[in-house]
C-alpha cells in the first residue's frame, strides 16, 4: 500500500477539479456522452430487436423515475449535500394521491379528485424536502443523517396510510402520468426531459443556480459575498423532495396502485449512482443536470443490455457497482 | 465518560474539553438508563431470561457492524457495505457449513474480509470518495450474494456443528453470539483508548494531512479499518446463518443505515476524529431497544402500534437523540 496516497476526501484542499492527463481531451471532457454512445452501439449490433422503437419506449418509460429523482439528487449533492429520503419520499407521494382519489371527496369529484390528489402528493414531497433542508439548516446536521430520519419513517408514514396493503385502483386520468402515450411517446419520458430541461437551466442562467453552485462549491466563500446560503440550500432539499415526489406519482400510475412497502426502494442509491455517473462530485459546487438524465440512461441501459443478453439479474448489480468505479475514477483523471 | 481525541493537532474544528465529549456520550448512556427502567417497570417479562437472550442475541449483529462502522467513521470515512456483506458472508457460512463452524465460520468472515480490502483498495488507492467506493461494492455484493445463491435463501447443513454457534448458549445462559460479540467489543475499547493503532485512526480522521507529516502511515490506517469493518459485517453474516438456519442473499437491506445511526446516537461525529466505543455499543442497542420496547406496548395492547408506526417512532427516535446533540455540540462551542 502506497504511503503516500492520502485518501481522497482529505486531499481535497483546493476546491479546483484534479488535473486530468491521459485520456485525448474530447473524451475526457464528455466521458458519459461517449459511454451512453458506446453501450448504443454495442447494443445495435449484438442485442436482438434493439432498435426497435418499441425498445426505446420500454428504456424510456423505466429510465423515467430514476431520472426525475436523480435530478433533484444532483442539486442536493451541488450543494454539497445528499439526499438519502428519495426513496420513501416517493412512496409516501405514490400512496397520498390514490389515497386523496379514492376518498369521499375524490370519488364524488373525478376531475378535483385526481388534482387534488397530484397536489397534496407534491406538497407532501415539498414537505419532506423543506424538513431535510430545515434540518440540515437549523441543526448542522451531516445531510447524510438528516436524511437518514425520513428514509426510516417516510416510508413507515406511507405504510401506516395504506395499512401497508397495495392500494390498487382504476383511474384513467391519473394513470395517464405513467401511461399515456403523446406522439406515441411515453409520457413521464417527455416530463423527465422537461423537467430535466427547465432545472438544467435554472441552474445555468438564474442567479438561484448560480448560487447553488457557490453554496456548493465554498460554502464560507458564498456566504460572505452575501448568498443566503441557507435559503439556497432548502430551496435544493425541497426541490429534490417535489422531485422524488413526480417520481412516486409516475410509479403509482404505471403500476395501477400505490405500493408502499416496494415503491422507491433503493431509489435513493440508483438516483445517487446516476447523479455520479453524470459527472456530480460529492464534494459539491458541480450540478450536471442534463448529465444525470444520461447517467440514468447509461444504468437503465447496462441493465437492460444484461438482461436482455439473458444475463443473471443479479450480475446487473456487480456491473453497475463497477459502472461506479470506473465512472468516478475517470473523472479523477485516469494518469495518476 | 469514555470518549477518545486525537492528540496530535487538529485543523478540523474538533471541539476541544472533556465536557464536550462528557455530553455527547452521557446523553445515550442516561437514555438507555431512563428507557430500561420505564421497560422493566411497565412490562412484567422485559427483565425476563428469554427477552434478554433473544435481544442481545438478535442484536450483536447489529453491534458488530456499528463497532466496524465506528472505526471506519473515526477516520472520516463510511462503509456503506455493511449490509450487503451480511448477506454474502450467510451465504458463504451457509454453503460451507456442512464442513462444520470451524470452516464455515472463516469463511464467512472472509468474505467480510474480501470485500472490506476491495474498499480498502478502491478508497486508498483509487482515492474514490468512501461513500462512493462503498455504494459500489454494495451493489457489488449484494450482486454476488444472489448470485451465488440463485436468487434464494441457502439452507444450513442441521447435521453438522454449525448452528450450534447461533443457537446454543455459553454455561446454558449466555448465547454463543453474545459471547463473541461482546469479546469484540472489549478487544475494540482496548484498541481505540490503549493501542496505538486506535491514535492512529484518530489523528488520521482528525486531520489527514497532520498525521502524515506525523508519520503515520494514512493509508494503511484507513485501509484496515475498511477491512475491520468488512470482517466484522462477515462475523455477523455467519451468526445469521447459524442462528436463522439460512444463508440470505436478500437479508441485511439497510442495515448500513442502522449501523450509521447507531454510531451517531453514540455521539460519534461524522467528520471523524472522535468517538467512542463503549457509546457505540448502547447507541446500537439504545435502536434495537425501541423495537424490543414497542413489542411489547403492542403485547399490553392498551395501544396498538402496528408495524408500521415502529419505523416513525425510530426515525422520530433518531431525530430527536441527533437534535439533542447538535444542541448539546453548538452549546459546548459557545
Amino acid at each position: 500500500m502506497a504511503e503516500s496516497h492520502v485518501p481522497a476526501r482529505s486531499a481535497g484542499a483546493s476546491p479546483e477539479r484534479p488535473s486530468r492527463r491521459g485520456l485525448p481531451a474530447a473524451v475526457r471532457e464528455n466521458g458519459t456522452l461517449v459511454a451512453f454512445a458506446a453501450l448504443v452501439l454495442f447494443n445495435a449490433i449484438v442485442t436482438p430487436n434493439f432498435l426497435a422503437l418499441q425498445t426505446l419506449y420500454v428504456n424510456l418509460s423505466q429510465v423515467a423515475p430514476i431520472a426525475i429523482v436523480a435530478i433533484g439528487m444532483t442539486l442536493v449533492i451541488a450543494s454539497g449535500g445528499i439526499d438519502l429520503s428519495v426513496g420513501s419520499t416517493m412512496a409516501l407521494a405514490g400512496a397520498v394521491a390514490p389515497y386523496v382519489f379514492l376518498s369521499g371527496f375524490g370519488v364524488e369529484h373525478p376531475g378535483a379528485g385526481v388534482a387534488l390528489g397530484i397536489a397534496c402528493a407534491l406538497a407532501a414531497g415539498l414537505a419532506c424536502g423543506a424538513f431535510n433542508g430545515w434540518l440540515v439548516n437549523a441543526f448542522r446536521i451531516q445531510p447524510i443523517v438528516a436524511t437518514l430520519v425520513l428514509f426510516i419513517a417516510g416510508r413507515g408514514l406511507a405504510q401506516v396510510l395504506t395499512n401497508g396493503q397495495l392500494q390498487t385502483f382504476d383511474n384513467a386520468a391519473f394513470e395517464y402520468i405513467g401511461t399515456g402515450r403523446p406522439f406515441g411517446v411515453p409520457f413521464q419520458a417527455l416530463l423527465a426531459i422537461a423537467l430535466g430541461v427547465v432545472v438544467a437551466w435554472t441552474v445555468r442562467r438564474t442567479v438561484l443556480g448560480r448560487q447553488l453552485l457557490a453554496v456548493g462549491g465554498n460554502e464560507r466563500a458564498a456566504r460572505l459575498s452575501g448568498v443566503a446560503v441557507n435559503r439556497v440550500r432548502l430551496a435544493a432539499y425541497a426541490a429534490a423532495g417535489i422531485l422524488a415526489a413526480i417520481a412516486g406519482l409516475v410509479v403509482s400510475a404505471i403500476n395501477s396502485a400505490s405500493d408502499a412497502n416496494q415503491a422507491g426502494l433503493l431509489m435513493e442509491l440508483d438516483a445517487i449512482a446516476a447523479a455520479v455517473v453524470g459527472g456530480a462530485s460529492l464534494a459539491g459546487g458541480r450540478a450536471p443536470v442534463i448529465g444525470a438524465l444520461i447517467g440514468a440512461a447509461i444504468i437503465q441501459l447496462v441493465s437492460y443490455t444484461l438482461l436482455a443478453n439473458g444475463v443473471h439479474d443479479a450480475v446487473a448489480l456487480i456491473v453497475k457497482g463497477a459502472i461506479i468505479v470506473v465512472a468516478v475514477r475517470a473523472q479523477l483523471g485516469g494518469g495518476e | 465518560m469514555n470518549r477518545a481525541t486525537a492528540a496530535g493537532p487538529a485543523a478540523e474544528p474538533v471541539p476541544a474539553g472533556r465536557v464536550d465529549g462528557d455530553l455527547r456520550t452521557r446523553g445515550v448512556w442516561i437514555a438507555l438508563g431512563l428507557v430500561v427502567l420505564f421497560a422493566s417497570l411497565r412490562y412484567d417479562n422485559f427483565l425476563g431470561a428469554y427477552n434478554i437472550q433473544t435481544f442481545l442475541g438478535y442484536n450483536s449483529m447489529f453491534v458488530l457492524i456499528a463497532l466496524g462502522m465506528a472505526f471506519v467513521i473515526m477516520t472520516g470515512g463510511i462503509d456503506l457495505s455493511v449490509g450487503s456483506v451480511v448477506a454474502l458472508a450467510s451465504v458463504t457460512a451457509a454453503y460451507a457449513s456442512p464442513h462444520g463452524i470451524e470452516v464455515a465460520l472463516p469463511l464467512g468472515v472472509l468474505a467480510g474480509v474480501g470485500v472490506g480490502a476491495l474498499n480498502a483498495w478502491l478508497v486508498c488507492r483509487l482515492r474514490i470518495v468512501p461513500f462512493i467506493a462503498t455504494l459500489a461494492t454494495m451493489l457489488g455484493a449484494r450482486g454476488l450474494a444472489l448470485t451465488v445463491a440463485d436468487n434464494q435463501s441457502v439452507d444450513v447443513d442441521w447435521g453438522s456443528n454449525f448452528t450450534a454457534l447461533g443457537l446454543q448458549k455459553a454455561f446454558g445462559v449466555v448465547p454463543w453470539p453474545v459471547v463473541i460479540t461482546a469479546a469484540v467489543f472489549l478487544l475494540a475499547w482496548l484498541a481505540l483508548e490503549r493501542l496505538a493503532f486506535g491514535r492512529r485512526v484518530l489523528a488520521v480522521g482528525g486531520n489527514a494531512e497532520a498525521a502524515r507529516l506525523m508519520g503515520i502511515p494514512v493509508a494503511r490506517t484507513v485501509a484496515s479499518v475498511y477491512v475491520i469493518s468488512g470482517a466484522l459485517a462477515g462475523l455477523a453474516g455467519v451468526f445469521l446463518a447459524s442462528g436463522y438456519g439460512a444463508g440470505q442473499p436478500l437479508e441485511g437491506l439497510g442495515w448500513e443505515l442502522s449501523a450509521i445511526a447507531s454510531v451517531v446516537v453514540g455521539g460519534t461525529l461524522l467528520t471523524g476524529g472522535l468517538g467512542s466505543i463503549p457509546a457505540t455499543l448502547a447507541g446500537a442497542l439504545l435502536l434495537g431497544l425501541v423495537f424490543n420496547v414497542l413489542n411489547f406496548e403492542n403485547g399490553l395492547g392498551v395501544v396498538s402500534l402496528s408495524a408500521y408506526w415502529q419505523s416513525v417512532v425510530r426515525g422520530g427516535f433518531l431525530l430527536l437523540v441527533i437534535v439533542l446533540q447538535s444542541r448539546a455540540l453548538r452549546r459546548v462551542r459557545g
